[in-house]
């Protein structure tokens, strides 16, 4: 079972296309890497994924579930790293993480193992807003994989973060594995060589509209520089 | 779409408001505490009720925009409320010319339904500023048709509460609609029919006008919008040729977003009354 | 196919019905677990930042003095002083409904909330009973400022019915404060438009909540509030209640 079939997908944003007949289909453990200008779709693309936005046409099947009549399956299977950290700012990054892990049926352990495995056990009882954004980062990589998700939703992860930091959360967000499953991935990324590195699959976007669709070694950095022309 | 029927329509309202007129001003007898100025009664009361059921209609249309989420509920959902909502000014200052003819003040607290509509006036009021503090479309229709369905539930417990709360016992003239005079009846039961048509008819003109330029924008975006749209390569097997989009963008042939609403909406209600030839 | 028309998703399905082919998604946990986690979490922030409860206290307090000047009077009795009171609450309460959403839509995001597998329902009922919490504590002060700097009459024998009237109450003013705080937060004029949709749904509550007081609060003294006014505002509590819950959902999706 594919992890992600695309079909005709359309997303509209009043009459503007957000995202206009994305067909795409990404096998179980592999990486999804979505380049394209800002506003071509990709954060909407991950939206849909991770079923916070509803698809106007087509089909979309996310883990076999189609959405959005059966999103509530998917919900606690998806890891999503987006834009802005999803975190409290007046709490520290122990008390965000203890609650997601409440809300998502998670341990205090894990919370635990978490914040050791990043490194941030010692900054983990003050309030986030005092964090320097690489580690606001990390706590924000924590959150999204908190609960071991099938899925990674990853939009620019990478983002603020310091070589060090880098080595320390990719083994959590890298291809790996998680408890026998493979991680599926779908990575937004600005950065052509990295992104094309980690990739299985390439989609490129533009105006909502896939100018590219290919398998990662068919695909080389200029053509992905192309889209940004 | 919606120019079907308009001009049977347009052509009873103008019938029966002659008629209603006539009836009011030959028919009706005339009232002997109040005079002449109780016939105001006449129109101030059909004003009321079909703004009030106006209310509750967009309600009503809102959880089908809800359930279906489909556009074109939005659409009239939208456009009763802002109907209901100029018919509700209407009543407002009807009955506030009657009170001053009757009772000597622009405002009385101790009518009941006048006050509860004031309320409920001052709560729709709201509704497009709400709307046009939205920018993303659906989420504007969407938020809009939540508030309908709140203020719709909200018009008959305020009606119900407000009339609790009035401390004055005798029946006022608007309770006293079930026990009228057979001519009095008569002429108020025209009114009433010729307010409703009135309504309708309005309605319908409005959503047929934007319907219309709904249209007219979805075309012209199809002819300029999508010229230089990604052109490129592509491993999925729809076989494009260079230059040329991936596939057309799909527009939405059915009604588009009501997000033009927000900002013409002041201005078409006005002129959808006086614009039969540009509707349907 | 079906996504154009929507068909609004449905709750999770018993367990049984779930296809054996999924793998097993965790189930977060059930509505009152994810309510208490909320809410814990509500109640954290507040702590920490202290915006709402001390702003909307200190209103009361201020309000109270304004009023004083405002009318002239050194003590109020009756119709007079249940309107006060109910006047200054519901101002308070609205300061308290501008804050309610505001960390969630700037900061924590609704995002990460609507990611977990929980009942969407948990959040409206964790910040009802926050806004609840709020002004049950804001009348703890402010209602005994009242009884010192405006009122006639002996608040003791009026507390009973009092408290009656005024957990009603605030059970209305929470769930209209909470489902109006949600329409307005991810509006451009927040601020302004949670008053204006808030004011006039409040005003059953007003006519409730007055209506009830005013006789225990009068020279011609009364020991309970009736049971008319109080039934009213429980109905109003109920009505808007479950119109709230039926349309919560709706205003979390994007």
């Amino acid at each position: 079972m594919p992890a992600i079939e695309l079909t005709g997908l359309v997303r509209r944003y009043g009459e503007r296309d957000a995202l206009s007949g994305v067909d795409l289909s990404l096998q179980m453990g592999r990486t999804l890497v979505v380049f394209g200008p800002n506003g071509a779709g990709k954060t909407t693309l991950l939206r849909v994924l991770a079923t916070l936005l509803r698809p106007h046409e087509g089909d979309v099947r996310v883990l076999g579930n189609a959405i959005p009549e059966q999103d509530w399956a998917l919900r606690g299977r998806v890891g999503l790293i987006a834009h802005e950290p999803l975190l409290y700012r007046e709490l520290t990054a122990r008390e965000n993480l203890r609650f997601h892990a409440r809300l998502h049926g998670v341990g205090a352990e894990r919370v635990h193992e978490l914040l050791e495995r990043l490194a941030i056990t010692d900054r983990a009882d003050e309030p986030v807003r005092t964090l320097s954004r690489g580690m606001v980062q990390r706590v924000a990589v924590a959150r999204a994989v908190l609960h071991q998700p099938e899925l990674l939703l990853l939009d620019e992860p990478y983002a603020n973060l310091d070589p060090a930091a880098v080595e320390l959360v990719a083994p959590l967000i890298g291809a790996g594995i998680d408890s026998d499953r493979p991680r599926t991935r779908v990575i937004c990324s600005h950065d052509p060589g990295r992104g094309l590195a980690e990739a299985d699959l390439v989609l490129g976007l533009r105006g909502g509209r896939p100018a590219l669709l290919a398998q990662a070694g068919a695909v080389s950095t200029q053509e992905i520089a192309e889209l940004y022309r | 779409m919606y120019g079907k029927g308009l001009r049977a329509l347009s052509i009873s309202t103008v019938l029966a408001m002659t008629a209603a007129l006539a009836l009011v001003f030959f028919y009706a007898p005339l009232d002997a505490e109040q005079g002449f100025l109780q016939k105001i009664f006449y129109v101030h009361v059909p004003l009321a009720i079909v703004s009030l059921c106006g209310f509750v209609a967009g309600g009503l249309l809102a959880i089908q925009h809800l359930r279906t989420r489909d556009a074109k509920w939005d659409y009239r959902s939208y456009v009763a409320i802002h109907m209901s909502l100029i018919f509700g000014l209407a009543t407002l200052i009807t009955g506030s010319i009657w009170a001053k003819g009757s009772w000597g003040h622009w405002w009385v607290w101790d009518e009941p339904t006048l006050v509860s509509f004031l309320i409920v006036f001052l709560l729709y009021v709201t509704y497009q500023p709400l709307r046009f503090a939205i920018e993303d479309p659906e989420r504007q229709g969407r938020y809009a048709s939540v508030f309908a369905v709140t203020a719709g539930a909200f018009v008959p417990l305020n009606f119900i509460a407000v009339r609790m709360s009035s401390s004055f016992l005798h029946p006022r003239v608007l309770g006293q609609t079930s026990n009228l005079p057979g001519s009095m009846a008569l002429t108020f039961l025209l009114s009433l029919l010729a307010i409703t048509l009135l309504y309708v008819t309005m309605c319908k003109y409005e959503l047929a006008v934007k319907h219309t330029r709904a249209q007219v924008r979805a075309l012209r975006r199809r002819l300029e919008g999508h010229a230089a749209a990604g052109a490129g390569r592509s491993a999925a097997p729809s076989g494009l040729s260079g230059g040329a989009p991936a596939r057309p963008a799909p527009i939405a042939p059915g009604p588009a977003q009501p997000e033009v609403v927000a900002g013409a909406a002041g201005t078409s209600a006005f002129k959808a009354g006086s614009a039969p030839g540009a509707a349907g | 196919m079906s996504a154009a028309t929507g068909t609004r998703s449905i709750s999770p399905p018993t367990p049984a019905a779930v296809p054996a082919g999924n793998a097993a998604a965790r189930k977060g946990p059930r509505l009152w677990p994810t309510v208490a986690a909320l809410l814990r979490k509500e109640l954290l922030v507040e702590l920490r930042t202290l915006e709402s409860v001390p702003a909307m206290s200190l209103f009361s307090l201020t309000t109270f003095v304004v009023f004083h000047f405002a009318l002239n009077k050194g003590s109020v009795e009756g119709d007079l002083a249940a309107g006060i009171l109910w006047v200054t609450l519901l101002f308070a309460a609205i300061l308290g409904v501008n804050r309610l959403f505001v960390a969630d839509a700037e900061e924590g995001g609704f995002d990460g909330f609507l990611l977990a597998p929980v009942e969407r329902s948990a959040l409206l009922f964790a910040k009802l009973l926050t806004l609840l919490a709020y002004l049950l504590v804001v009348e703890l002060i402010a209602v005994p400022a009242f009884a010192i700097l405006l009122l006639a009459t002996p608040l003791w024998p009026a507390l009973p019915g009092m408290i009656a009237t005024l957990l009603l109450g605030d059970l209305g003013v929470a769930v209209i404060g909470t489902l109006v705080a949600a329409l307005a937060v991810r509006t451009r004029a927040r601020d302004l438009l949670g008053p204006l949709l808030a004011l006039p749904l409040f005003v059953p509550i007003v006519i409730g909540g007055a209506r009830s007081l005013a006789p225990l609060l009068a020279f011609a003294h009364r020991s309970g509030p009736s049971a008319r006014w109080l039934l009213t505002l429980g109905l109003y509590d109920l009505v808007f209640g479950l119109i709230a819950y039926a349309l919560f959902d709706f205003l979390l999706e994007d």
